[in-house]
């Protein structure tokens, strides 16, 4: 198992801050969840992470700084599930699959025998068959978005990075995409950093939370200590209800002042 | 990992990449035929039936008497022969060096030309044919294809400079925009020496419509050393192209260099165009025409589309420049006329029945 940490990581675009100074240790096989309003910096952290985009201060994975490795490097201990991921037309769903495979096959090379029966078991585990031959751009959302987990997968890396995984899913294919990602992080020990928009998901599904706004981390705890109504309030300017259910689920429900 | 193969395995490489399996096989018989077409006929020369005897007779341990000449049979290796093997060249390296800047730009509209390769070339062209009205008899090797290459490799080289530096947009728009403000600079040149000169109008305008006529062993010789390093540079990124159809940033979280990578293909591609443009002008079409078509037929992966690219864009070009030699004899049509009148029916067929099979 594989951790995690930032050490005043801070990104920015043309001058305009997205993340500022972020610090925090991820522990191997924890799953950490971002969650904060629209521009918060999430992503930005997600994707620097990712290596998409340039950050200063240092991301360390076991110790070693991320920056002193070369992107296949990168690719082989980070995998990374984008917002919105690109499909491309006219690839079948077991190709897109084998795309998983890339950081392990050198420059000029070709995949191995290796390669492909790991796509194979990827796809056999994740009942992904009725997809393995069909074009990309003939698959429904819930479809694809399992795919693009499967590709993640196929990485076999031990960090999965996953922006906004469950944003374009109905509510059953949230819960199914959730519990795939928690149980592959349990069979694998994987360490997962998420950032999401559902509150109550995140708080059943990561170990850990934490909330940014502006670029700065402002809270960070368990789902109990970061879900309340007065922190939620002040950051994401909104009125809400957080209940406790028996089994300590934290429910946050918006709460609307009835019409005089 | 349990890497033994169980029954329910629904991916290996043969499924995955398999259905492929006859494409090539099909594409290097329609390239044969195209090629002993090509030396078969042509508007001069012997009977088109001895040609192929006299081929099989050219064989070590085969002897036929085909009834050639030798008149005839060096019309048939000196003149049909050349341009046949030139006609292959340039359609293979266009077809293949367009699919490429497709891939690497992600852009289905992209041709071999998009840097700026054509336009330097021609312009470097029309310097030439201006300052060399007189005749290249003072020359020691002919300066047109010479200029155009070098014309063509330094717009590319500009462009790539300029528009890799440009902050805040994607690599890749960038150089597209760059590509097409040199273009428009370099032909604002040409077109400037050209009103300047209008006695060289016609020379000028005949080499921009692409010719094949004069093909010799030379101008094959003098292509080869290109055509060969770009094809092969192409086609080892024929698997990271693949991996580029997911956009510049998933490909990196993938591991790939991205920008290594396109400055790698567009050097490759364009150095290949650059070379088969200086000896035989600016044939259109080929390098948007053939990647199209053969992804119509093969599906979208570049592990196929690349080395298809190379036997149908040859075989395409030898039986384009066919009519051209044929109809209204002694004066020839442009090759790039041909290509157009050929490859825009035929495309369009291929696009409809593939909208209606699907």
């Amino acid at each position: 198992m594989t951790s995690l940490s930032f050490d005043n990581v801070r990104v920015s675009y043309n001058g305009r801050t997205a993340v500022a100074g972020f610090s925090d240790a991820v522990k191997p096989g924890e799953w950490l969840c971002i969650i904060g309003p629209n521009g918060a910096g999430k992503s930005s952290l997600l994707r620097s992470i990712a290596g998409v985009t340039p950050h200063a201060g240092r991301i360390l994975v076991d110790g070693s700084p991320l920056s002193a490795r070369s992107s296949r490097r990168r690719a082989q201990l980070i995998a990374y599930v984008p917002q919105s991921p690109v499909l491309p037309s006219g690839m079948t769903g077991a190709e897109y699959v084998l795309l998983g495979r890339n950081p392990f096959v050198t420059h000029f090379g070709r995949e191995s025998a290796h390669d492909f029966s790991m796509v194979s078991d990827v796809i056999d585990r994740l009942n992904l068959a009725t997809l393995a031959a069909r074009d990309v751009d003939t698959l429904s959302g819930g479809e694809r978005q399992r795919l693009v987990i499967a590709r993640a997968i196929a990485q076999e890396a031990p960090i999965l990075l996953l922006d906004e995984p469950t944003s374009a899913l109905d509510i059953g294919h949230q819960q199914q995409a959730l519990e795939l990602v928690d149980k592959l992080r349990r069979e694998h020990g994987l360490t997962v950093v998420s950032a999401m928009h559902d509150l109550t998901l995140a708080g059943i599904y990561s170990d850990r939370l934490v909330l940014l706004h502006a670029g700065h981390a402002v809270a960070q705890g368990t789902a109990e200590e970061v879900l309340r109504p007065e922190t939620l309030g002040e950051f994401y300017g909104v009125s809400v209800r957080v209940h406790r259910e028996a089994d300590g689920t934290i429910i946050v429900v918006p709460h609307r002042e009835p019409l005089a | 990992m349990n890497s033994v193969m169980t029954p329910s395995d629904t991916v290996s490489q043969n499924s995955i990449y398999g259905a492929s399996r006859w494409w090539i096989p099909t594409a290097t018989a329609v390239l044969l035929c195209a090629v002993l077409g090509g030396v078969m006929i042509g508007p001069a020369g012997p009977d088109w039936w001895r040609v192929p005897l006299e081929l099989l007779n050219r064989l070590p341990f085969i002897t036929i008497d085909s009834g050639l000449t030798p008149t005839e049979w060096s019309i048939v290796w000196n003149i049909r022969a050349p341009r046949v093997v030139l006609a292959a060249l340039v359609g293979s390296t266009l077809s293949l060096a367009g699919a490429s800047y497709q891939g690497v730009f992600r852009n289905p509209l992209v041709d071999p030309y998009l840097l700026g390769v054509a336009a330097g070339a021609g312009l470097g062209a029309t310097v030439v044919i201006t300052v060399n009205r007189a005749g290249s008899s003072t020359w020691i090797i002919d300066p047109l294809p010479l200029a155009a290459f070098l014309g063509g490799l330094i717009a590319v080289l500009v462009t790539y400079v300029v528009g890799s530096r440009v902050r805040g947009e994607s690599n890749s728009t960038s150089l597209v925009l760059a590509g097409v403000a040199v273009t428009s600079l370099t032909t604002a040149l040409q077109t400037f020496l050209l009103q300047r000169n209008s006695d060289v109008v016609r020379q000028v305008y005949s080499w921009i419509l692409g010719r094949l006529s004069s093909a010799t062993w030379g101008d094959v010789r003098l292509v080869l050393p290109y055509v060969i390093l770009s094809t092969v540079a192409l086609l080892f990124h024929r698997r990271l192209l693949d991996v580029l159809r997911v956009g510049d940033e998933e490909a990196t979280a993938l591991g790939v260099d991205v920008s290594r990578v396109r400055l790698v293909v567009v050097i490759a591609a364009t150095l290949g165009t650059a070379a088969v443009v200086a000896v035989s002008g600016l044939i259109g079409f080929v390098g948007i025409i053939v990647p199209h078509a053969v992804r119509l037929v093969v599906g979208a992966s570049y592990r196929i589309v690349l080395p298809m690219c190379i036997l149908v864009g040859a075989a395409f070009l030898i039986l384009a420049d066919i009519p051209g030699r044929v109809l209204d004899n002694p004066a020839e049509t442009p090759i790039g006329v041909v290509t157009a009148f050929l490859g825009a029916p035929f495309f369009l067929l291929i696009l409809r029945t593939r909208q209606v099979s699907r």
